[in-house]
């Protein structure tokens, strides 16, 4: 076990340098540095200080050059200086990666907490009314775009009836650590988790469904009856936990689609978390900010997969790692 | 030699939905199952043989069959049981045995595990007792390290292993009854050799009455007591092993018997049926059913509305049409299969 | 001269294993088997799942690579062509597959389906291709204006002549058949069989015929090649392989084989339990110590049993 996740580790490495590389040199092959927007517009300053504070940044140096410079911080945990911000990027990460972990994760257990039961019934009782029901909400919600169905949730819940806030990830006013310091943190995360959880699901449930469906035909459960096993047992025993395996198999290709749905809701729900942050720098063309945010969407993205596989090992006797 | 009826099915008719209406896929069976004794029910893919195992056990979806007539089990109707009376018998004093070992089994469970489950529901033991038992059966049905295989899963066993753990879980209760739907039909021959041995030897000390269902000659010969032979939903013949591989009356029996080849001896030619078994939809519901599939009888010959009448003592068939049954023209002569 | 020759076949398979996937060992699939068919004949390939009878037939055909050894098809050993100069011999060797339900394209019709080889290999108008696709068509006993039809509509024995239809487009040499009725009812399989008969004279057929039915292997072959963990046990015609099993696995595999008269059950019985007395007693007399099966020896004219 220990052997295959290094190993797999070990395999993240070229394919970690190859989305380095490429995001270096997409960054590069944009229109515009860093300098561009803020300083080049500037009346005030003129091409040769620009010219000098290009050399300075070590922007005219050879793009190899540039490269090996940016790998060798980034190998040593320094992300750069964000040039809007004027500060580390780490430092200007370190907050906003809890704050969308944190969503990331409330968005999962909601999904989950709302997509099994439903999953459950409509596999159990297929075509009965409940049922259709459920397929008929999730087809809604497929077809739903995220940020359509955020922008209403916000309307709604935070502006006409203003039972949520409608921005931030905390009251100012709230002294950090306390009880309702978290109370305030779970009361703004609420509203985008939720939003994001009502459009998340329908691929749990449809896929919850299709496996309940598909297993309940399979011959073990036949075995299963006939060795005079109750159907409340039959369901839990037998049906369910096999066909809970794809869904544990997903979570890890689950967190990696919470990275990109995470960019619509921060920026709809105004809240203070690294994709809302990657849409601003993208706009600013803080390229360090963007080519660190990729860096870490793509090790995320490894470690998802990673995880699935450990999951569903730990799950399912047929997949053992040596 | 045989013990007293334990299974007696009576004009059992079990329907299928399609479409909004219902099409019988086994039609007015009536068949006994004695004590310590092995009735095989032969016949092709479609002839209702699985339909009718399914039966027994309660294994239709409620939803789209429907049932008709009786099944009487130790003098209980299993088909006016609720689901939660019918689990106290099956399991217990019925156990079954399904074709494909690989599918048959739970993948996510130990191989304990599935034999004990049974014994959760139907026995009242310690999870000691249990594990004991459990070692024991396993031993039973051959399984060489009976610890280890405990704790082992399915896909972790060969195919004829898991026929034996499939095995073991149909006996785990001592059933007086064993439905073995195509139990050899996925394995190998030297394992289905093996299989159908301890099958054999299980039934004599455990005095079971055995539903075997197969497709396989060679198989019904070396295990059957008693054979009812399917075609279209009906039996068309029923009678004793040895009288139906040497004096088979019906035409489809004797067409069977002359279209497969031999391992023992050789023949020229195999002999074809005519034509295609009717789908469920489109079978004919009155007169002989296989009327089509041997043309050259003159339709004279056979009954309106055959039903199965005993020939001889113990030997039944279904229309006259037997009486006036030959092989056309080319055919290499009309005697029994197996011997030459 | 042999019309196949197939010397010391091998088809290993890499195992890989450890920190860096490094090879540690091999499955060896088909381990070092020579045989011949000559011209005509019906050859018998039989063995239980995983023996590497299939493995043996997909690599005659080219749809897998021999690990070593040759095949030599009237002079041409096919191992050693490129893909491209393998192409034209493609025509002279086709095969019939197992299962009629999921060997043809369910969307497309008869005509595409059994035209596609000629598409491949020859240059026809649509009238003539069309004319062929019939004559074949009516020739496995279907209705010529069925081609219009899906394979859908057919029953499985229609289905396999619909296949076997595909196979003789294109004049084959040699047919490689794998568990070509297994998967149909014994009626249907009875006129697959015979039809399988019938057009091996019309069109001087060779057929490698894989099965794991004994029955059927006896009513249909010449001459018998029986295989074991990728190696041949023992070689006959139909005849010494029936009737003078030398190979203990042969013994065994004979004796397995339900005996379809119910009055001779009990010989049965006593000749399976003697058989496996004697698999038991002699089994170093026929496996070494790695419990391979020994090289293949002459004890006639026709008859060759692994044996030291």
């Amino acid at each position: 076990m220990l052997k295959f996740i290094l190993r797999r580790i070990m395999m993240m490495i070229p394919q970690l340098f190859i989305l380095s590389v490429l995001v270096f040199l997409l960054a590069k092959a944009m229109p515009g540095d860093a300098l561009t927007g803020q300083l080049a517009s500037n009346p005030k300053i003129d091409a040769q200080t620009l010219e000098e504070m290009k050399e300075k940044l070590g922007l005219n140096d050879p793009v190899h050059v540039q490269y090996a410079r940016w790998m060798k911080n980034l190998l040593q945990g320094d992300l750069g200086i964000s040039y809007i911000h004027k500060q580390p990027v780490n430092d200007l990460l370190a907050g906003r990666m809890w704050n969308t972990i944190l969503l990331s994760a409330a968005i999962l257990i909601l999904t989950y907490m709302i997509a099994i039961p439903l999953g459950i019934v409509s596999g159990r009782w297929t075509d009965s009314w409940a049922d259709k029901l459920i397929v008929g909400y999730s087809y809604v919600s497929f077809a739903t775009p995220l940020f359509i169905f955020a922008l209403i949730m916000l309307f709604i819940f935070g502006f006409k009836l203003g039972w949520f806030p409608t921005g931030g990830s905390v009251d100012i006013q709230v002294e950090k650590g306390t009880f309702a310091y978290y109370l305030s943190k779970l009361n703004h995360l609420l509203l985008p988790a939720l939003s994001g959880a009502l459009i998340n699901t329908v691929g749990t449930i449809q896929y919850l469904r299709s496996e309940i469906i598909d297993t309940k035909v399979k011959d073990f459960v036949k075995t299963a009856r006939a060795k005079g096993v109750p159907e409340s047992s039959i369901y839990w025993r037998h049906i369910l936990r096999n066909s809970f395996l794809p869904i544990a198999a997903f979570l890890g290709y689950e967190i990696t689609g919470l990275i990109g749905g995470s960019i619509f809701l921060e920026s709809i729900f105004s809240y203070p978390g690294i994709g809302q942050l990657f849409l601003q720098s993208i706009l600013q063309r803080d390229y360090s900010v963007v080519t660190a945010l990729v860096m870490i969407s793509g090790l995320a993205t490894l470690i998802g997969t990673l995880l699935s596989d450990i999951i569903l090992s730990a799950v399912d006797p047929r997949i053992r790692i040596e | 030699m045989t013990g007293k009826p334990i299974l007696e099915i009576d004009h059992l008719r079990v329907s299928f939905r399609i479409q909004d209406q219902y099409y019988a896929a086994v039609d007015d069976v009536s068949l006994t199952v004695n004590e310590d004794e092995v009735v095989a029910i032969v016949g092709e893919s479609g002839c209702g043989k699985s339909a009718l195992a399914l039966a027994v056990m309660g294994l239709h979806p409620p939803q789209k069959t429907k049932l008709e007539g009786s099944i009487i089990f130790k003098g209980t109707n299993l088909l006016s049981l609720s689901t939660s009376q019918l689990n106290k018998i099956r399991g217990k004093d019925i156990g079954m045995i399904f074709q494909d070992p690989l599918t048959a089994l739970n993948p996510l469970m130990t191989i304990g595990r599935q034999i004990e489950e049974s014994m959760d529901y139907h026995m009242k033991l310690s999870s000691m007792e249990k594990r004991q038992r459990t070692l024991e059966l396993l031993k039973r049905v051959g399984i060489p390290n009976p610890e280890k295989t405990y704790h082992r899963y399915p896909h972790e066993l060969s195919g004829g292993m898991r026929q034996r753990v499939v095995i073991a879980i149909a006996i785990a209760c001592e059933p007086s009854l064993i439905i073995a739907d195509e139990p050899t039909t996925a394995l190998d021959v030297t394992i289905q050799a093996q299989i159908m041995g301890l099958l054999k030897e299980l039934q004599q000390q455990m005095k079971t009455g055995i539903i075997l269902i197969t497709h396989d000659l060679g198989v019904v010969a070396e295990m059957a007591d008693r054979v009812a032979v399917m075609y279209a939903g009906e039996i068309v013949e029923l009678a004793d092993v040895e009288t139906l591989f040497h004096h088979p009356l019906h035409p489809y029996t004797r067409s069977l018997l002359h279209s497969i080849p031999s391992a023992q001896t050789r023949k020229e030619k195999l002999h074809v049926i005519q034509g295609i078994v009717p789908s469920l939809q489109k079978m004919p519901r009155t007169g002989c059913r296989f009327q089509s599939r041997i043309s050259w009888i003159d339709e004279s010959k056979h009954e309106p509305n055959p039903i199965l009448r005993e020939v001889e003592p113990g030997h039944w068939v279904r229309c006259t049409c037997y009486q006036h049954f030959y092989f056309p023209h080319d055919h290499i002569g009309d005697v029994g299969y197996g011997i030459s | 001269m042999a019309f196949l020759k197939v010397n010391h076949l091998k088809v290993y398979y890499p195992v890989r294993g450890g920190f860096f996937r490094r090879i540690v060992d091999y499955v060896k699939a088909v381990d070092d088997i020579s045989f011949e068919l000559r011209q005509g004949e019906t050859y018998g390939l039989v063995g239980e799942s995983g023996c590497g009878k299939t493995t043996t037939g997909r690599t005659i055909i080219g749809l897998i690579k021999a690990t070593a050894g040759e095949i030599v098809l009237e002079g041409t050993d096919l191992t050693k062509l490129s893909r491209r100069q393998f192409y034209p011999y493609r025509k002279d060797i086709q095969m019939i597959f197992q299962d009629p339900y999921s060997s043809l394209n369910p969307r497309k019709r008869v005509l595409d389906i059994v035209a596609e080889p000629i598409r491949n290999f020859e240059k026809l108008s649509p009238q003539e291709e069309k004319r062929k696709v019939q004559y074949f068509i009516e020739r496995v006993g279907l209705n010529p204006e069925s081609i219009y039809k899906y394979p859908h509509e057919f029953s499985g024995g229609q289905r396999q002549r619909i296949g076997i239809a595909r196979a003789l487009t294109l004049n084959p040499k040699l047919i490689i058949a794998d568990e070509p009725v297994s998967a149909l009812d014994v009626s249907v399989q009875a006129q697959v069989l015979n039809f399988m008969k019938e057009i091996q004279e019309e069109f001087q057929l060779t057929y490698l015929f894989i099965s794991h039915d004994l029955g059927i292997i006896r009513h249909m072959c010449d001459r018998i090649g029986i295989m074991y963990r990728g190696r041949f046990v023992e070689e006959g015609t139909c005849e010494e392989i029936f009737r003078n099993p030398q190979h203990i696995y042969t013994k065994r595999l004979l004796s397995a084989i339900p005996n379809a008269d119910p009055r001779q059950r009990r010989q049965q019985f006593h000749l399976r339990e003697e058989v496996e007395r004697e698999y038991k007693q002699s089994y170093h007399r026929y496996f070494d110590d790695d419990g391979r099966v020994y090289p293949l020896k002459k004890i006639s004219e026709t008859h060759s049993v692994a044996i030291p």
